[in-house]
């Protein structure tokens, strides 16, 4: 199995949960995180000082999938969180090497 | 000197002062009730739409509003120039507006009317107006929106006011005005992106209730000051809008509990607001019962006229339409009913004129911005947020 | 190494972390997150009208314990976290291939 990691632009969050919810996965948690890249983070002003953000807001999806649907989940997100524009995000894909549906003790696949 | 003693009654003119104050806070009231029911990441956008028109309406009264509004009539339909950059303004008493309390006095709770009447409106367009854009519709619409129709229903021979219209304290004036300009200003500037895709809940109710609270505190100097004086009428004011904001409270949760299954909090928060601007008109004219009635039909029509907006397709962000112009426009059909003095025909010539002018004078103002500056944001600003995008600051960091 | 990573339900973290500090287990890492799953999201109601939110309220725990503490850990936290309704969560667990603790630089299972 396998987790994929995917950092996006918090306002693609929702079609790309319906896209990969449409491909039958939905097992999903996300975390509010802030990124830094090659988007140069972003300028605030407060009472006439500005201020170099270099993190700017991003949501992060976390989904543990099967091996044979790992290309299926990363051609979705990259069709779906894609702007064009600099600061889209990133994919990262880690192994896992047991999975334990906390309900049942289930485990592996029948738990995912 | 001795003159002015004379004629100024120190506690009507501490009440006035006092009452303004109130009145003004009910602004900033306004933007955290607004602000908390955005996406958090528009949150200082939407706050600031209340906060600078405490700026940019107090230039625009000072300068020329106040006269328009109040001065010298011209045709029964604007005050003259007169008093521009309140010039012959000053602290004797005015007769015709306040015979007891200063001038100024009178000008300056005036203005907190000015002040807060546009921010309603920005509750229709919430989370994408362009903010430059914003600045100069405060300007245009105060100047011929707002000030025609406070010179109709509250200007010396104002045409609506000679008619019979009874408007204690800004039915006509100030929500109804607001909420039939915002049902122009949301049909105009469009839904936000992503509208019918995208949930989009309130981020933060806490700031919501908060300025529900400062809204309904302030309301007692609205409706109570606007009796201009210290005395029984103000009581009278006072005593029906609280009765008509619990009542329209406790109505709209009954009725949304019984639809949806849950008392929320933000729907009696809402109640309340809607019981407030419906009281607005009659509170110098009706009693306790009446005020009942008005706060428990309050609750209950503007529950139903909040969801007009999903059947009809129109984004009117925050319930500006629903709750300020349908709770108003009841409130002015109540005070024909119940006020002695009302003539219910006066009544609803006064509401339909006031819809139908304010619809129509705010969609060409619109139609003027959008082929001008542009009313919207860049889709890239509205991904973003208003608080960076138009601020360069986020309401919260970490 | 491994790290395991467990998504409970917030309620139950208390309880969760008093059980593994019993057995020593008091390196934990949580943040708060949001998922989506077999639990079909939330109902939410704003003036009248119906949002459905499909991410509901999580706490993510992350431990990284030795090879020999993992079925332990993983049974703690299954029997602390259960309720037996759906949303109970999911335990994930993936190879970590060195820790360093930062205030002296020790690595391996002396960092743990």
């Amino acid at each position: 199995m396998k987790k994929i990691e995917a950092i996006i632009k918090p306002f693609k969050l929702e079609e790309v949960r319906k896209a990969l919810d449409e491909i039958g996965v939905n097992g999903i948690t996300i975390t509010e995180v802030k990124g830094s890249g090659r988007q140069k983070g972003i300028k605030e002003v407060y009472r006439g000082a500005e201020y170099h953000i270099p993190f700017i807001p991003k949501v992060k999806m976390e989904i543990v999938v099967n091996d044979d649907l790992v290309e299926k989940v990363i051609s979705v997100i990259l069709d779906k969180a894609q702007t064009g524009n600099i600061g889209d995000g990133k994919i990262f894909i880690s192994n896992i090497e047991e999975v334990v549906r906390i309900r049942t003790g289930e485990k592996g696949l029948n738990a995912i | 000197m001795n003159d002015l003693v004379d004629q100024i009654n120190q506690a009507d003119t501490v009440w006035i002062l006092i009452s303004s104050a109130l009145v003004l806070l009910m602004t900033p009231g306004l933007a955290l009730f607004y602000g908390g029911m955005v996406r958090r990441k528009n949150v200082l956008g939407t706050i600031m739409h209340s906060f600078i028109a405490m700026g940019v309406a107090t230039v625009v009264w000072v300068l020329y509003g106040y006269s328009l509004a109040f001065g010298p009539d011209i045709g029964h339909v604007i005050g003259n120039l007169t008093w521009a950059g309140l010039a012959g303004v000053g602290l004797e008493p005015n007769p015709t507006y306040s015979a007891t309390v200063p001038h100024q006095a009178f000008m300056l709770f005036q203005m907190m009317f000015a002040i807060i009447t546009p921010a309603l409106i920005t509750g229709a367009f919430a989370e994408r107006f362009k903010f430059k854009t914003y600045i100069l519709f405060l300007v245009l619409w105060l100047t011929f929106v707002y000030a025609p129709i406070v010179h109709w229903v509250w200007g010396e021979n104002g045409w609506l006011r000679n008619m019979g219209v009874l408007d204690f304290a800004g039915g006509l004036v100030v929500h109804i005005s607001s909420g039939a300009a915002a049902l122009a200003a949301a049909l105009m500037v469009g839904k936000r992106k992503d509208y019918s895709t995208v949930p989009m809940p309130p981020h933060n109710l806490v700031l919501t209730i908060l300025g529900t609270g400062l809204l309904w505190f302030g309301w007692f100097g609205f409706n109570g000051g606007s009796s201009l004086a210290a005395n029984a009428t103000a009581v009278n004011a006072i005593v029906v809008t609280h009765i008509s904001s619990a009542f329209a409270a406790i109505s709209w949760m009954i009725v949304e509990w019984i639809h949806r299954k849950k008392p929320t909090v933000l729907g009696a928060a809402t109640g309340a607001v809607a019981g407030l601007a419906s009281i607005t008109p009659a509170a110098g004219f009706v009693g306790p019962t009446a005020a009942i009635i008005v706060g428990l039909v309050a609750g209950m029509i503007c529950y139903v006229a909040v969801n007009f907006k999903t059947i009809f397709g129109y984004d009117d962000t925050l319930d500006v339409v629903g709750v300020h112009g349908v709770g108003s426009t009841w409130g002015m059909i109540a005070t024909g009913l119940f006020a002695v003095e009302a003539s219910l025909d006066a009544q609803f010539t006064g509401v339909i004129v006031t819809w139908i002018f304010a619809f129509v004078a705010t969609l060409v103002i619109m139609k003027v911005l959008d082929l001008t500056l542009g009313l919207r944001v860049s889709e890239e600003g509205e991904n973003i947020g208003l608080d960076l995008c138009e601020h360069g600051e986020r309401g919260y960091t970490i």
